[in-house]
């Protein structure tokens, strides 16, 4: 029996997503399509006891939940027949279709994430559609991972699967001159998660590992089906990259380690060699973009035998880049960073410095991290004590107030 | 399927417009009922005269009590409607970013209930 539910548990991680994606397209409604896979998840527990475990547990799951739906559907016809009371109906085009077992052009996957990440849904309906639905998440998982009630996530998926019925988002690839927008709203959505989980801001958890590894999934899951898309490539080498260092994140206590200061043996070399090797082919398509430039970076860190032997130069030069197509200010705090350890943390401070910048990162934690470390780095004790206090004010996450308490006391204690 | 495409508009800057403003507006509105009508998507539409104009009508104990102006007061009033055809959400936004005024307050993109789909 456990082998059982082991193979059946395997089986939906795998494939959840892939069938149902499929069961949405053939039933036209999310709730019934999980329904129908419930179903046949239950027939599977019920049967493989007895008749043993299949030689492909996916595909055996496919078949009997396409069987259900075509049965659910015939149901439907005939409960309208019977309503409509005109001569019956000829079987349709949409009948032949279900039968049709050559698989479409399309992946249903590709149909269902551009749909979970439609832009006339909120962001959060988003998120956890797509988790629910392309990951296989449950609503329990989930809702741990963001730390939310389980009521208030459950209520936001009825709420989008609701929108989605009643204000008819239909359930396919976007047009071509539609694309690029639309790829971009389910790019974000991926990194969102990605991030979530490797930044975890509030709690003591430095990093969430299952929102990650989904994230990665999701952004591998793209590449199969968009592979000629250089975003979807810089987007997945980014996060790759980002999680290579994972293991160097956090000490022993899930205190955070600055990246100058991560044992770099750590780092997962076959994972950034992967990384890497993306970022490349994402820029010989030369139609640049964030997450490549971003990855670029990363690339640039990841594939450096230490922080001196970094190409910073090359990395601030990035980030330039990166600004003119994102001017935000937190591209504009990473930049100064690079400058800082290219031309030195005077150089560094003078951007940071700069009346505008410092409006906007006012209230931000790691900007007033960032001046107190350029400016500890120069022996400006005092202004790196009183911007270390600023960022402790602000930053929420246990890890990082542990970090910079540790500085704080280092900088009286010298 | 039926969406109506509510257009929201801030009164005090409608109210400011030129003469040649307004005429363009018009002229606009027209050109975008022409484009829905050729593509058979258009079912009724209207402006709406401003909210001052505006009369609520409640019923209590039997009795009608009516107040003067809209039911609620906000910076962005609706200004009039456009009930359109058309397959699904993509369809219906694309028509509304075309509406003259979408690029000024905004346009609400409503579902009309469609009461022959049938749910088993």
């Amino acid at each position: 029996m456990d082998d059982v539910q082991a193979a059946v548990a395997g089986a939906y991680r795998a494939e959840s997503g892939r069938i149902l994606a499929t069961l949405i397209r053939l039933l036209g409604d999310f709730d019934i399509a999980e329904e129908v896979l419930q179903d046949a998840l239950a027939t599977a527990l019920a049967r493989w006891p007895d008749e043993g475990l299949p030689a492909n547990p996916a595909a055996w799951l496919t078949t009997v939940a396409k069987r259900r739906a075509i049965d659910h559907i015939r149901r439907r016809q005939a409960e309208q027949r019977r309503v409509e009371a005109i001569a019956p109906l000829l079987p349709t085009e949409d009948d032949m279709d279900l039968f049709d077992d050559t698989s479409s052009l399309t992946d249903d996957r590709l149909r269902l994430i551009f749909t979970c990440c439609h832009p006339a849904l909120n962001l959060d309906a988003q998120v956890g559609l797509t988790l629910r639905t392309l990951c296989g998440l449950t609503t329990p998982e989930i809702a741990r991972a963001f730390l939310l009630p389980e009521p208030t996530l459950a209520q936001r998926l009825v709420r989008a699967k609701r929108k989605i019925r009643a204000a008819r988002i239909p359930y396919a690839v976007p047009p071509d001159h539609l694309l690029p927008e639309r790829l971009t709203g389910v790019l974000a959505v991926v990194y969102l998660v990605f991030n979530e989980g490797y930044l975890a801001s509030a709690g003591s958890a430095l990093v969430r590992t299952a929102l990650t590894a989904e994230a990665i999934r999701l952004g591998q899951l793209l590449h199969q089906l968009m592979p000629d898309e250089p975003e979807v490539l810089g987007l997945l080498a980014l996060m790759l990259l980002h999680d290579a260092r994972r293991a160097a994140r956090a000490g022993p206590a899930g205190e955070l380690i600055p990246l100058e200061e991560q044992d770099r043996a750590l780092w997962d070399q076959a994972q950034i060699t992967e990384g890497a090797g993306l970022v490349e082919r994402a820029l010989r398509v030369r139609r640049p973009g964030p997450y490549q430039l971003q990855a670029a970076i990363a690339a640039l860190h990841c594939t450096a035998p230490s922080v001196a032997d970094t190409d910073w130069p090359q990395i601030a030069a990035l980030y330039a880049v990166l600004h003119q197509l994102t001017p935000t200010p937190i591209v504009a705090l990473n930049r100064a960073i690079a400058i800082a350890m290219a031309d030195g943390p005077l150089a560094g401070l003078a951007l940071l410095d700069a009346p505008d910048l410092r409006a906007a990162l006012e209230s931000y934690h790691l900007y007033h991290a960032t001046r107190a470390d350029l400016l500890r780095r120069i022996g400006r004790r005092e202004e790196a004590a009183v911007a270390y206090q600023a960022a402790l004010a602000l930053t929420t996450s246990e890890a990082e107030r542990a970090f910079l308490q540790r500085r704080l006391t280092q900088l009286s204690g010298a | 399927m039926k969406y109506m495409l509510l257009i929201y508009e801030d009164e005090q800057q409608a109210a400011a417009m030129s003469d040649a403003e307004r005429a363009e507006q018009l002229r606009s509105h027209f050109a975008f009922l022409g484009e829905l009508t050729m593509f058979g998507k258009h079912v009724y539409s209207e402006g709406l005269e401003p909210s001052l104009a505006s009369t609520v009508v409640r019923v209590q104990d039997s009795k009608v009590i009516t107040t003067d102006g809209p039911f609620i007061e906000s910076k962005e009033m609706m200004a009039g409607f456009y009930i359109i055809e058309a397959a699904d959400l993509d369809e219906a936004i694309a028509w509304a970013a075309k509406i003259p005024d979408a690029g000024r307050a905004g346009v609400e993109v409503r579902p009309v209930y469609d009461f022959t789909a049938m749910r088993p």
